[in-house]
C-alpha cells in the first residue's frame, strides 16, 4: 500500500513538473486574465462578470480581434478568499503571462491582488470595487465604477436640480465609514449648489428605534431626507418616519439595493429615490441592446456585475487596440487616457487617480422593483 | 495502545527525511541539535534553487504550504495525539495572523528580519492565551460538546475581527510587509527568500518541539488521554490539566502558523478564517493520519499543492473548472481506500526503518 502510494505520489510529481513546463503560444493570441469568486457564497459575482467579459470577447473576435490577433480570456476562481486572489493574480501574471487582469469585484480581494499586479507592472482593472483605497495601491490599478463618495455628489445634484429641494436633512449611519463619508460629501455639494442643510442627525447601524432623531428632524421642517445607510435600517426608518407624519421624499445610495428593502419598509419606502450603477429599465438604446443580447445568449437578465464586466472588457480591449505593440506598460498608459468611452453603463472617463468618472442612475422604489428616473452625470 | 510496537519512546531523530541513527546515548543529545540545524541548512539551499527556478506564484504557494504544515501539525496534537475534537482551530490562527500583521504594520515601522520572529511569537502568545481561556472551561467537556464549544469560539473570534475598525473590520488589513531583501556584496537574498527562511525556521521549530513533546513522558500522557481517559485518571494523570496544556501549546503554534500566513499573503480579511479554514486543518490531520506529525506534513503539502499545481493545469487542458469537485472527490476516494490516512499513527522514519530490516 505504502509503496503503491509512493508510486502514485511520484506520478503526481511528474504531472506537477510537466505543468510547469506548459506555456501558451502568445504570438497568435492576446491573453487576458480574469479573477473572481466562482465558487462560494459570492459565486455570482465572478461568474456573471465572466459572462459579461465573454460576450465582449466574442464580439471583438467576430470583428477580427485586435490587430489580427484573437483575444482569449483565462478565468481563475479565487473562491472568494483574498489569499487565493493573491495567488491567482500571481499565477496569471507569472505563469500564464497575461497582458492585463480584470478583477476582482470586491474591494478586499482586489486589494489583495492589486499589489501583485503593481509589482509586476501588469494593469489590473476592477469592475465594481468601490473602496477609494484600491487605486492608491499604484499606477497600474484601475477601476471602471464610481468610488463611494461620488454617490454623495450624485444625490446632492439630483435632489437640488431634479427634485428642486431647498432644505434637506441628513441621517447618517455613524458606524459606517462609507455612510459618514458620503454624508459629508453630500452636505458640502448640496450647500455649494445653494441648498440648505436643515438637520444632520446620526444613528448606529443595528439600531431599531429612530423616533427620537426623526422627531428632531421633523421639527427642522426639511423637504427631503438623505439616508446613506444600509437597507435594513433604512426600511425601519422609512416606516417610523411615515408613522410620525414625516411625508417627505427619502434619498439614498446603492447600499439600499436589495429586495429586503421593500420587505422591511413596506409601502412606506415606495416613492423614495436612490443612486445605483445601472438599471435594466434605462431607456438608453445601448442598454436595451445589451440586455437583449445577453438574454439571447444566457437566457437571464444581466445584473449590474455582468454589465460592468462587459464594460471593463470593452474599455480594456480598446485600450489594447490603441497601443503600438501590445506591451503592458503601453496598455497602462492607454487605459489612463480613456476619455468619454461609450460604455453600457454610461460615458466613462478615467481620471488622474485611475478612478472612473461616469454617470450614476437614480431609481425610484416601487415595491420590489426599482423604476428608472434619471441619469446624473458628474 | 494502538501504537506501532517498533516505535521507540525516545527517538532522537526529529526530522523528515533524515536517516535514523544507531548511535549510542551520549551522541543522541548532539543529534537532536544537528538534525534540525542540518535540515534548516538543507532547506535553505533548496530555497535558493527554488528562488532561481520558479516564479512568484509557485513561491507564494510554497509559503502557504509552510503555514499549512504548522497549522496542521499543531491541530494534530489536539485531535490526533490527545483525541479531543477541536473544530475552531482557524480562530487561533486568525489571532496569530492579526497580531503579527498589526504589529508589523501599525506598531513597528520598517521591521527588520528579526522583528518578524518577535511578531510571530507575540501572535503565538495571544493565541495561546486565548487557547487557555477557551480550553480551561471547555476541556472538561468531551467529544461533541468540545467540538461545539470550539466551533463557537472560532466564530466569536471571526465576528470580533469583523467589527474591529483598528484592524480593518470587514474590509481587511492590507499592505502587510514581508522581510526586506538583504544584500551581501554581490549576493542578493530576495524578499521571498527571507520570508522563506522565516517560514522554514518556524516549520522546523514546530516539528522539533512537537516531536520531542509527543515522544516524551508528556506525550505518553497525551496518548493515555486519547486511549482511555478513565484508565489514565486511575493512573494518577490529571486529564484536564493534560488537555489544557495540549490545547494551549497547539493554539500557540496555530498562532505562529497565522503569522507565517499573514506575511506570505500580505493581506487578511476575517472571511479567510471562517469555519472552512478549520475544516481544512481537520482534513489535513485526518488525511495525514491522526497521530502522525510527518503524516500531517505530507497531507498539508498534498492539500496545498494538489489544487494549485495538479488540478489547475488539468482545468487548462480540459477547459472546464472542476477543480473543487475533483479535489473533494480525491479526498473521498482517499478516505475510502485508506481510512487511517497517509501514515496512520506511524511516522515517516518508521517506514525507512521497516524497509531497512
Amino acid at each position: 500500500m505504502i509503496r503503491s502510494f509512493f508510486s502514485r505520489a511520484t506520478l503526481a510529481g511528474l504531472v506537477l513538473i510537466a505543468s510547469f513546463g506548459c506555456t501558451r503560444n502568445h504570438d497568435q493570441e492576446i491573453l487576458i486574465g480574469h479573477l473572481g469568486a466562482m465558487t462560494g457564497s459570492e459565486a455570482t459575482f465572478g461568474l456573471n462578470t465572466q459572462k459579461g467579459i465573454q460576450m465582449a470577447v466574442e464580439e471583438w473576435n467576430a470583428k477580427g480581434g485586435i490587430k489580427g490577433k484573437k483575444i482569449s480570456v483565462k478565468s481563475l476562481d479565487n473562491q472568494g478568499k483574498p489569499e487565493e486572489a493573491a495567488a491567482t493574480a500571481s499565477r496569471l501574471i507569472n505563469q500564464d503571462h497575461v497582458l492585463a487582469i480584470i478583477g476582482d469585484n470586491t474591494s478586499s480581494r482586489a486589494l489583495a491582488a492589486g499589489p501583485i499586479a503593481q509589482q509586476n507592472k501588469i494593469p489590473l482593472i476592477s469592475s465594481t470595487a468601490t473602496a477609494p483605497k484600491l487605486t492608491e495601491v499604484g499606477n497600474y490599478i484601475f477601476r471602471i465604477c464610481f468610488i463611494d463618495p461620488f454617490q454623495g455628489q450624485v444625490m446632492a445634484k439630483f435632489s437640488r436640480e431634479t427634485l428642486k429641494l431647498k432644505r434637506v436633512a441628513i441621517f447618517r449611519d455613524l458606524k459606517s465609514d462609507f455612510s459618514v463619508g458620503i454624508a459629508d460629501i453630500f452636505k458640502a455639494k448640496f450647500k455649494e449648489m445653494g441648498g440648505e442643510i436643515a438637520a444632520d442627525a446620526g444613528y448606529q447601524g443595528g439600531d431599531i428605534d429612530f423616533k427620537a432623531q426623526l422627531t428632531q428632524i421633523k421639527a427642522a421642517k426639511p423637504d427631503g431626507l438623505f439616508i446613506p445607510g444600509f437597507y435594513t435600517e433604512v426600511g425601519l426608518i422609512a416606516r417610523q418616519a411615515r408613522g410620525l407624519g414625516l411625508n417627505i421624499p427619502l434619498l439614498g445610495t446603492d447600499s439600499w439595493d436589495s429586495t429586503k428593502l421593500s420587505e422591511i419598509g413596506g409601502a412606506s419606502i415606495n416613492g423614495s429615490y436612490f443612486s445605483n450603477h445601472y438599471t435594466v429599465e434605462s431607456t438608453d438604446p445601448m442598454v436595451q441592446e445589451f440586455v437583449a443580447k445577453y438574454k439571447a445568449k444566457y437566457n437571464s437578465v444581466p445584473d449590474g456585475v455582468a454589465v460592468m464586466g462587459y464594460d471593463a472588457a470593452n474599455i480594456l480591449f480598446s485600450a489594447i487596440e490603441r497601443t503600438q505593440d501590445l506591451k503592458p506598460d503601453q496598455i497602462r498608459d492607454e487605459l489612463a487616457k480613456t476619455k468619454d468611452f461609450k460604455a453600457v453603463t454610461g460615458k466613462i472617463t478615467i481620471d488622474e487617480k485611475r478612478n472612473a468618472v461616469k454617470p450614476a442612475v437614480v431609481v425610484k422604489v416601487d415595491g420590489t422593483s426599482n423604476r428608472y428616473v434619471t441619469t446624473v452625470s458628474p | 495502545m494502538t501504537n506501532d510496537p517498533n516505535k521507540t519512546g525516545h527517538n532522537p531523530v526529529p526530522e523528515v527525511g533524515t536517516k535514523p541513527s544507531a548511535k549510542p546515548a551520549p551522541k543522541r543529545f548532539a543529534m537532536s541539535f544537528v538534525a534540525p540545524v542540518g535540515a534548516f541548512i538543507a532547506l535553505a539551499i533548496v530555497g535558493q534553487l527554488l528562488e532561481a527556478s520558479t516564479n512568484q506564484y509557485v513561491q507564494l504557494v510554497l509559503l502557504f504550504m509552510c503555514a499549512n504544515i504548522i497549522f496542521a501539525t499543531s491541530l494534530n496534537l489536539v485531535n490526533g495525539f490527545t483525541g479531543q475534537f477541536s473544530i475552531g482551530h482557524a480562530g487561533f490562527m486568525a489571532l496569530g495572523a492579526y497580531t503579527s500583521a498589526y504589529l508589523s504594520t501599525a506598531v513597528v515601522q520598517n521591521p527588520s528580519f528579526f522583528d518578524f520572529i518577535w511578531f510571530a511569537i507575540a501572535g503565538g502568545l495571544v493565541a495561546a492565551a486565548a487557547g487557555y481561556v477557551v480550553g480551561l472551561p471547555s476541556l472538561r467537556l468531551r467529544g461533541d460538546y468540545l467540538a461545539i464549544v470550539t466551533l463557537g469560539f472560532g466564530e466569536i473570534i471571526r465576528v470580533i475581527l469583523l467589527n474591529t475598525p483598528a484592524i480593518g473590520g470587514a474590509r481587511g488589513l492590507f499592505g502587510i510587509p514581508r522581510p526586506k531583501e538583504v544584500v551581501l556584496g554581490d549576493f542578493v537574498f530576495t524578499n521571498f527568500y527571507m520570508n522563506y527562511l522565516l517560514a522554514i525556521f518556524w516549520v522546523i521549530l514546530t516539528l522539533v518541539v512537537l516531536w520531542r513533546m509527543v515522544h516524551s513522558v508528556h506525550g505518553r500522557k497525551f496518548l493515555s488521554v486519547r486511549e482511555d481517559e478513565i484508565a489514565a485518571q486511575s493512573m494518577g494523570i490529571n486529564t484536564t490539566q493534560v488537555k489544557v496544556r495540549v490545547f494551549v501549546i497547539s493554539s500557540f503554534f496555530a498562532g505562529i502558523a497565522g503569522a507565517v500566513f499573514a506575511h506570505a499573503a500580505q493581506g487578511l480579511t476575517p472571511a479567510t478564517f471562517g469555519f472552512t479554514k478549520s475544516v481544512d486543518a481537520i482534513i489535513m490531520v485526518v488525511l495525514g493520519g491522526m497521530g502522525s506529525l510527518t503524516g500531517s506534513v505530507m497531507a498539508a503539502a498534498v492539500v496545498t499543492l494538489l489544487p494549485e499545481f495538479v488540478l489547475r493545469p488539468l482545468t487548462d487542458i480540459t477547459g472546464i473548472d472542476l477543480r473543487m469537485v475533483l479535489y473533494s472527490l480525491a479526498l473521498i476516494l482517499f478516505m475510502i481506500l485508506r481510512p487511517s490516512g497517509i501514515l496512520g499513527t506511524r511516522e515517516l522514519p518508521d517506514l525507512w526503518r521497516k524497509n531497512g530490516k
